[in-house]
């Protein structure tokens, strides 16, 4: 079999910014879409040519949570749901960092629900990835915030009965500034995606819709991983001018690509480097 | 600092805590606001600008205390404020803080509770939420000022702890101490001892963020600045990366032990007070201590053999100190705004008979005077007679 030329050419990449040494193997399960969205990052932030020493990884709890720790920056690993805030305290102190922040969808929506919308308010210069997998995975598979309705978890046996949160609208009705969805079947665009929220100036929120087989498909009769992402090829659309978005919603498309982007709002950081140059005058 | 040296000043003792935190070098606040203690977020907001610091009001406590760890990991001095409402939801990151070795401060301006309770009365009911507040063993420094003139130089102490032992410190301040006015002449630069974290040494690739020192303290890297290492909440080794290998993570703990348990003369910051041939000791605290004092003059000149010890830092508690008047006295009445927290550790340390160590317990929203401690000191004596 002929190796890929492109993966190969880029394996490098990938392998300078892993801890190769200190932490694998790594924690997730075989066929995780976690380990997509690590190389993804890592691809987006070595073209985008940052140096390691200004890259700070920020998570909550979950399987999620655990990217940061394989990746050879200035990585932290905070409690549930607050990644946010820790992010907002490092970026403020240090505006030239270049903060991503690493979330699943019960870890961001659930508990992180309050910082979720407060961080896209204020439109701060971090660059959010919601890993969406509709379940909480390392726990075991409980229902969460995006669990479609009627699908099953452990605490809804009998079919999710709670209208689910939209990551991208609710980031997007909050203030958020660059809103993008990709999956992690898509993983070139999953990478083209994080690298256009790292260039945006602002809150960037890019939901990645990920597999939880272990749970999830289990539970929900949904295949194996290759079955899922298979779904989520089958059922994806690219956003573009000739899209219909209400049709392709009502049937339960994906919508992939640059939701919403706006760069005419200030960002938090910049605005106070002009406080703090007027020297607290009025 | 916008805030004239070496003058005559009035000064409320939040905002003493404020210029306090300003003079120890603190550049970042988050907060949220809350009363009796929002005094002390607004002068952070006014001044933090002018020096090329950050203030942020946050969404919520719990947010304030993630965003101040955020900006001390990067490198900043940083605290927050609030009271009692607010410092419950603070206990999680308290716990974060002191998991993963992080200098902050955390004001606490002590108003009645539980719950809402009591906004604008004082209390001095969160003393063992200082202490055992968040979940599992951490080590724990709180600091109980008593005047205005304390606000600002335990303020400054409490960073410097902070910093040298890579700590979580907590000021339990209480709502009279916080809203009441006094004269303060507040030193100059030169007249303050200020503490910073200690630096590695090390070039980054022999950099352990944990790593076990003879003091206990590791040096401290900063994001952003060549050395890239893992911060976590989970138990972790001494390079900051997780473990469940019980060797490692019982060193974990016993490293927070060691820092209260190998610096406990550092850790010791109490005002004795007519005590070298006393036979009664008053033990308070913060507000109380004010009135215990002047009900130690009161009995003095009845010719009641009184003294009074003042814990500043009130955790780790001065075990030595309290131990040493035990053996000397007859009597121990431990004033409180609460139903009793320290009280019951002065007890855990004595072997006296049932009666000797009493309490007053005020647990309406006034405030303790020293007539009423007198009282219930000549009570105590008169019982025993």
């Amino acid at each position: 079999m002929v190796p890929n030329q492109q993966l190969l050419s880029k394996s490098p990449a990938v392998h300078n910014w892993l801890r190769v040494k200190k932490k694998f193997p790594h924690l997730w399960c075989p066929g995780c879409g976690d380990g997509i969205v690590l190389s993804s990052a890592i691809l987006a932030l070595d073209s985008l040519e940052y140096d390691k020493n200004d890259v700070v990884m920020v998570s909550g709890i979950g399987c999620a949570g655990r990217i940061p720790v394989y990746v050879d920056c200035n990585t932290l690993h905070t409690t549930h749901g607050r990644a946010l805030t820790f992010a907002t305290g490092i970026k403020l102190a240090k505006p030239h960092l270049k903060v991503m922040v690493f979330m699943g969808d019960g870890d961001a929506l659930a508990i992180g629900g309050n910082h979720y919308i407060h961080a896209a308010r204020r439109n701060i210069d971090l660059t959010v990835v919601v890993v969406n997998n509709n379940i909480y995975g390392m726990t075991g598979g409980q229902v969460s915030p995006t669990t479609p309705l009627s699908m099953k978890a452990t605490t809804a046996i009998y079919g999710c009965i709670e209208q689910p949160f939209d990551p991208c609208e609710l980031a997007r009705s909050a203030g958020a500034t660059f809103v993008a969805r990709s999956t992690v079947y898509h993983v070139r665009h999953t990478e083209d995606m994080i690298r256009k929220g790292l260039e945006h100036k602002g809150f960037s929120l890019i939901e990645i819709i990920s597999n939880c087989h272990t749970s999830y498909g289990r539970m929900n009769k949904l295949g194996d991983h290759i079955t899922m992402i298979k779904h989520m090829r089958d059922n994806s659309v690219m956003i573009g001018p000739q899209l219909d978005q209400e049709k392709a919603q009502a049937e339960g498309k994906y919508i992939l690509g640059v939701l919403h982007q706006d760069t005419s709002r200030p960002e938090l950081c910049e605005l106070y480097e002009e406080i703090n140059k007027r020297g607290g005058t009025q | 600092m916008s805030i004239k040296t070496g003058v005559p000043l009035l000064l409320s003792g939040n905002e003493a805590v404020a210029y306090g935190a300003l003079a120890a070098g603190a550049k970042f606040y988050g907060g949220y606001p809350i009363t009796p203690s929002t005094e002390i977020a607004e002068v952070m907001a006014a001044e933090l600008p002018r020096i090329g610091g950050k203030f942020i009001q946050m969404e919520d406590e719990i947010a304030s205390l993630g965003a101040v760890i955020g900006a001390s990991i990067a490198g900043l001095k940083s605290f927050t404020a609030t009271s009692g409402p607010g410092f419950s939801l603070m206990q999680e990151h308290i716990g974060f803080a002191a998991m993963a070795e992080v200098p902050c401060v955390i004001v606490d301006v002590m108003r009645g509770g539980p719950s809402t309770g009591l906004p604008t009365k004082t209390s001095q009911s969160d003393v063992m939420q200082a202490k055992y507040g968040s979940h599992g063993d951490y080590p724990s420094i709180a600091i109980a000022p008593s005047s205005v003139m304390e606000c600002f130089t335990l303020t400054v102490k409490a960073f410097n702890l902070s910093e040298k032992y890579r700590i979580p410190v907590i000021i339990l301040s209480d709502e009279i101490v916080g809203h009441m006015r006094e004269k303060v002449i507040l030193p100059g630069p030169d007249e303050i001892e200020v503490i910073d974290r200690m630096q590695p040494e090390v070039p980054p690739e022999w950099y352990q963020h944990y790593a076990d020192t003879i003091t206990g303290v590791s040096p401290m890297a900063n994001f952003g600045e060549g050395y890239r290492f893992h911060i976590t909440g989970l138990t972790h080794d001494v390079s900051g990366f997780p473990t469940e290998r019980s060797d490692e993570t019982t060193a974990l703990l016993e490293k927070f032990r060691n820092k209260e348990n190998h610096n406990t003369h550092d850790l010791l910051m109490v005002d004795e007070f007519c005590m070298e041939d006393a036979d009664f000791c008053i033990v308070a605290y913060g507000s109380v201590g004010r009135s215990a004092r002047q009900a130690v003059k009161m009995l003095r000149q009845e010719g009641v053999k009184a003294g009074m010890i003042r814990p500043q830092i009130l955790w780790p508690f001065p075990k030595f100190p309290v131990e040493n008047m035990l053996e000397r006295v007859s009597h121990v009445l431990v004033p409180e705004m609460n139903v009793g927290q320290l009280r019951k550790e002065v007890e855990r340390l004595a072997c006296m008979p049932r009666g000797m160590i009493q309490g007053l317990n005020v647990l309406d929203p006034s405030f303790i005077t020293a007539e009423q401690i007198h009282d219930k000191a000549m009570e105590m004596i008169s019982k025993q007679k």
